[in-house]
């Protein structure tokens, strides 16, 4: 079962996505996550103006079968949320690079983005 | 330690099955998706693998005597073909197992028990029968590793479970089909010269047939079955599906309803626990809780907010103050809201009652509700 791994995007181990556009991170959750939680019912998002770490737990995402802590794969401030998907959660299976995102952050660190895993890299790990 | 498989692993791989750990078991948690699969449960048909759960046969004269002092139901409503359901207790009444009963012949009784229970429940049933005045005329097998089991459930099973169980029973209730079975009678078939057992019983609410059979042939049942159902739309269903149906319902888990430390009467399964049939282990702290009242009761919640869904171990509040735990919780796929069961003090498990769940520190509005959660409309 292959899932989607967009080439414009930067990946992490606990399958978040990052797409960035100038100083700003867009987040969200990968086509493999998504089909491995399957039927999410409930997503909790950051509060605006949240610092955050990279790494650091900052949603949830809950299928019917368990809860799943998402992590800020950047440094910086939360300065937006999608509450469509908090709203409609299962945006995040139908749609999970867009309408289905999770936040944006701005950068306090933007180096770090080339840490994070190529398309490649992320696809190898998930075997798309 | 390695987890143990059922003869229909392979099955299930090739089906696509999530595989996962329960109970010591390797077994697929879904195929496509849990809130899928238990809307096909809930409106056409679905096929679980139930092989993982223990059988047990006491057999003689001395069956029915010694089943009357272990058990809580009484097995002398049984005619042959029926089954019951009832609870097995320790002396102050804490619940060792739930199971279902089925009388097969005159002298003949098949226990169905919980996997994670067949090693306590085949000791404690060996020394029941060694303390027993009946032991010389009770034949005591744990037939769990020779025979498998398939659950068949949903609206739709009755229009196609003959095609599975050619003709008349040939023992057990006596039907013309197995289709004519009443719920919670039991008969026999004949498949490629093996006797196989249709019950027509479940764990989901739906109408549904459960067949318990020689391992050997476990898999030619489950290809048969998914084959006649075909045009009924049948699916494989895994346990997450097992599970939000049985929460809907209100039937209990043991490990998350059921324990030692609590009672049939406790959990609300008092219509179980017959008190005229004499003494049986566990009969007095029994008594003494349904005339003195409990402690704790199990209450069905729904949430009265949108939330995350309930899980098991969320404390549950009421008037400020933690006043119990969630037992079972999950997102209802039939009602779209979140939905558990849970032990609260019996002042609290009414009706109308509002409380709150915590979730990760957060408190949601919920409400007591009746049981069974969801009823077939």
């Amino acid at each position: 079962m292959s899932s989607q791994v967009p080439a414009d995007l930067r990946y992490t181990k606990s399958h978040e996505w990052v797409r960035i556009a100038g100083d700003t991170a867009t987040v969200g959750i990968t086509d493999h996550a998504q089909h491995e939680l399957t039927d999410v019912v409930f997503v909790e998002l950051p509060a605006i103006g949240r610092k955050v770490k990279a790494g650091e737990a900052v949603a949830v995402v809950e299928s019917v079968k368990t809860a799943s802590d998402i992590y800020s794969p950047v440094s910086g401030e939360i300065i937006a949320v999608n509450d469509a998907v908090v709203q409609d959660p299962a945006l995040t299976n139908s749609a999970p690079y867009a309408a289905g995102h999770f936040f944006q952050v701005r950068l306090s660190a933007p180096a770090e983005v080339d840490s994070l895993l190529t398309p490649a890299d992320y696809a190898k790990q998930v075997g798309a | 330690m390695s987890l143990k498989l059922t003869p229909l692993h392979s099955a299930h791989q090739k089906l696509g099955g999530k595989l996962i750990e329960f109970g010591g078991w390797e077994m697929p948690v879904q195929y496509s998706s849990i809130v899928d699969e238990h809307l096909c449960v809930r409106r056409a048909a679905g096929i679980f693998d139930i092989c993982h759960m223990g059988e047990v046969l006491v057999t003689g004269p001395g069956a029915e005597g010694l089943l009357n002092e272990t058990l809580t139901n009484d097995v002398r409503r049984l005619a042959v073909g029926d089954g019951q359901y009832s609870q097995m207790c320790t002396e102050s009444g804490g619940t060792v197992d739930d199971l279902y009963v089925y009388r097969i012949a005159p002298m003949e009784y098949l226990l169905i028990i919980n996997a994670s229970r067949i090693d306590v429940d085949v000791a404690w049933l060996q020394e029941r029968i060694c303390g027993s005045p009946h032991r010389s005329g009770v034949i005591f097998e744990d037939a769990s590793a020779r025979l498998g089991a398939v659950a068949i459930q949903g609206p739709r099973v009755a229009s196609f479970i003959d095609l599975l169980c050619a003709g008349p029973s040939l023992a057990g209730a006596a039907v013309d089909r197995a289709s004519s079975l009443k719920k919670n009678q039991i008969g026999a078939w004949d498949r490629g010269g093996q006797r196989i057992w249709v019950a027509r019983t479940g764990y989901t609410g739906e109408d549904g047939f459960e067949v318990v059979a020689p391992a050997s042939i476990i898999e030619e049942i489950w290809t048969s079955t998914l084959a006649a159902g075909h045009s009924a739309c049948i699916q494989p269903i895994g346990l997450g599906a097992r599970d939000t149906l049985r929460t809907e319902v209100c039937y209990p888990l043991y490990g998350h309803e059921l324990d030692e430390n609590t009672s049939p009467i406790e959990a609300g399964l008092g219509f179980f626990v017959s008190f005229d049939k004499g003494d049986f282990v566990g009969r007095a702290a029994l008594l003494d809780q349904k005339t003195n009242g409990v402690k704790k009761k199990s209450a069905a919640f729904k949430m009265a907010e949108k939330s995350a869904p309930p899980r098991p171990g969320y404390a549950i509040f009421a008037g400020g103050e933690k006043v119990g735990d969630v037992a079972s919780g999950t997102q209802s796929p039939s009602l779209s809201a979140g939905i558990g069961m849970g032990y609260v003090p019996p002042a609290i498990a009414v009706p109308g009652t509002k409380i709150e769940i915590e979730v990760r520190g957060r408190r949601f509005a919920a409400e007591i509700v009746k049981k069974p959660i969801y009823r077939k409309a």
